[in-house]
């Protein structure tokens, strides 16, 4: 855990009113959030609602107009423990086609590593572990491009999970995968929360993943509409559509923003 | 064979071949990642205008060359990162730049177009002792970085955003690619021409990709595939009296038309016995033992099924799958 005796809690990730544009187009306003050690928050919204775009702002990935992003207490701008962190991009393997499962995976461990040093055994051993706990140690050594949709987002979580993080950030890591694999997702990252680490993932549906959240929140056009347990969604949601007013940034050519419609279905009570 | 290597000049001329068809690959692996095949053709031609340089200042053109090269290649990878190379624009502005400044500059100190002509084509016969000697030096700082660095290299070539959140400086490593691939172009002029390199960068990658599996076999079988034409181009161009960079770009294209027919028998074979996969290096396999059903053929050498010796045994390939004699019954390996 990060907290030790007598000190100030301290968030894994925490962003505090920041605001992104992209050409010149404002996509997130004034969010603030935070997540803390232990915690599974989930992040929602519409297509076009901004949440990958609050992802890759949080890692430093696109650059933030106004406000401020700290990681683990310190400012994005000082920070270096880049193996505290594991990410699972939207799956885009492009690039990765010719790549072998392992060689993937083994691109989680650079954090750790030094320039111009071989793979140790401890890299190896979490390498394999994590390919294990996707369920693909059968697939070692098949093209990622050979895999399923389905396989291939599972390579990219066994990617962040060999770096062994103290926080995990996955954008949509359920997308094409199926229920039993949603299910063996849900146990790992289940496992690791009562490990102590801090876990945000964008989620389209709920699905298996909605028992380890503890809270979700919610982007709509650019700024935070929801941020509480789960559970309040339904109700939260039933508000949001009498009321809310749409902004007409990127999402105004979005039927499903504002309108709550895209909750329909992924909240089971 | 022997006759050959007791010509000096021909000492020489393979030993440079040999450098080139190490290196061209090695980076061109990362560059052909990034989908910048072109990129080597586009330093070919800011190298010219080094070596117009040199030609006008009456100094030795690989080092003004390896210069022009470096900077032609950052200035293209800041201007990209930056966004300002919108498309190819940018690129095509640098590189004709480049071509027109090594005409002209070769132009006005007498020399003419002409005389860059061997650096289009490389003089691979020509090589002197001193131009050795800075190609092997340049060799290694090409490839002690593409193969020691290979881990970072390869997650920046490949996912870019991932490669950040492991604290990897991408830029740095970017504006690192592309200088080494101006290092060796530059060099290249020397072997195989400045037209001829990006070939030499691209090809034999292309024609890896196409007979193993994997980033870092393909790396490998690559660099083997350039060092192999390179050399085999070079001993070749010496018996059919033919110009050394054509002849062993055209054996790398041979070996790439070759590979496709390759790619498809081994294909072939691995569906036939997809079990070697996870056998390779550390992997331990666990074969499960699995009884086939009732099985009235009786296989045997010569019974029609293709046989597979797989350790202590033989297998028969069975509609998609391995029989194997287990006393009285056939296992399915």
């Amino acid at each position: 855990m990060l907290l030790g005796a007598g000190t100030v809690p301290v968030s894994c990730l925490a962003a505090d009113d920041l605001t992104v544009e992209l050409g010149g187009l404002p996509v997130l306003r004034g969010v603030s959030l935070s997540v803390g050690a232990g915690e599974g928050v989930a992040l929602m919204g519409g297509n076009g609602s901004g949440k990958s775009t609050l992802v890759r702002a949080l890692l430093g990935l696109l650059p933030h107009q106004r406000g401020a992003v700290q990681l683990f207490g310190l400012p994005l701008r000082s920070f270096r423990q880049w193996s505290r962190v594991g990410y699972v991009p939207q799956r885009s393997i492009a690039l990765l086609g010719g790549s072998k499962v392992k060689e993937v995976v083994a691109a989680g461990r650079l954090a750790h590593r030094r320039p111009f040093r071989p793979l140790g055994r401890g890299d190896r051993e979490a390498i394999h572990e994590a390919i294990g706990l996707v369920g693909l140690s059968d697939q070692l050594n098949t093209d990622i491009a050979a895999l399923s949709g389905g396989q291939q987002q599972r390579v990219l979580v066994a990617r962040a999970l060999a770096g062994h993080p103290d926080l995990l950030v996955l954008d949509e890591p359920t997308s094409g995968v199926d229920l039993e694999h949603q299910r063996v997702l849900a146990d790992v990252l289940t496992e690791r929360l009562a490990a102590g680490i801090a876990v945000l993932v964008v989620l389209h549906d709920v699905g298996p993943l909605g028992d380890l959240i503890d809270r979700a929140v919610v982007l709509s056009g650019g700024r935070i509409a929801h941020d509480g347990p789960l559970g309040d969604l339904g109700q939260h949601q039933r508000r949001l559509g009498g009321h809310q007013h749409l902004d007409h940034g990127r999402t105004a050519d979005d039927p499903g923003a504002g309108s709550a419609s895209w909750l329909g279905g992924a909240v089971q009570p | 064979m022997i006759e050959i290597l007791s010509y000096p000049f021909m000492q020489r001329a393979l030993i440079a071949a040999l450098l080139t068809g190490l290196i061209a690959p090695a980076i061109g692996t990362y560059v052909v990642q990034r989908r910048l095949s072109l990129l080597g053709d586009g330093l070919g031609h800011v190298a010219l205008a080094g070596v117009g340089l040199a030609l006008f200042t009456g100094t030795a053109p690989i080092p003004i060359a390896v210069a022009a090269c470096i900077a032609g290649a950052v200035v293209v990878e800041v201007l990209r990162q930056r966004g300002k190379a919108t498309g190819d624009v940018g690129l095509a502005v640098l590189f004709y730049g480049g071509l027109a400044a090594g005409v002209f500059l070769s132009g006005i100190s007498g020399v003419g177009a002409g005389g860059l002509v061997q650096y289009l084509f490389g003089s691979l016969t020509t090589v002197t002792v001193g131009d050795l000697g800075l190609v092997a030096v340049l060799a290694m700082v090409v490839l002690v970085p593409t193969l020691g660095l290979a881990p970072q290299l390869y997650a920046v070539s490949t996912d870019e955003d991932f490669a950040r959140t492991q604290g990897l400086r991408v830029r740095l490593y970017h504006i690192a690619v592309v200088t080494l691939a101006a290092v060796t172009v530059a060099l290249a002029m020397r072997t195989v021409g400045l037209l001829l390199v990006s070939a030499l960068m691209v090809i034999p990658v292309a024609a890896a990709r196409n007979l193993v599996r994997g980033f870092t076999s393909g790396l490998v079988c690559a660099v083997a595939i350039g060092v192999i034409t390179a050399v085999g181009g070079a001993v070749g161009s010496f018996y059919a009296n033919a110009a050394p960079g054509a002849f062993i770009v055209l054996l790398a294209i041979g070996v790439f038309m070759l590979s496709w027919p390759l790619s498809y028998l081994l294909r072939l074979r691995r569906a036939a016995a997809p079990l070697p996969d996870s056998m390779d290096d550390d992997d331990e396999l666990v074969a499960p033992h699995t009884v086939t059903e009732s099985h009235p053929h009786r296989h045997e050498p010569g019974c029609g099924h293709p046989a597979v010796q797989h350790g202590d045994h033989t297998d028969f390939i069975h509609e998609g799958h391995r029989h194997a004699v287990h006393a009285d019954h056939y296992d399915e390996h």
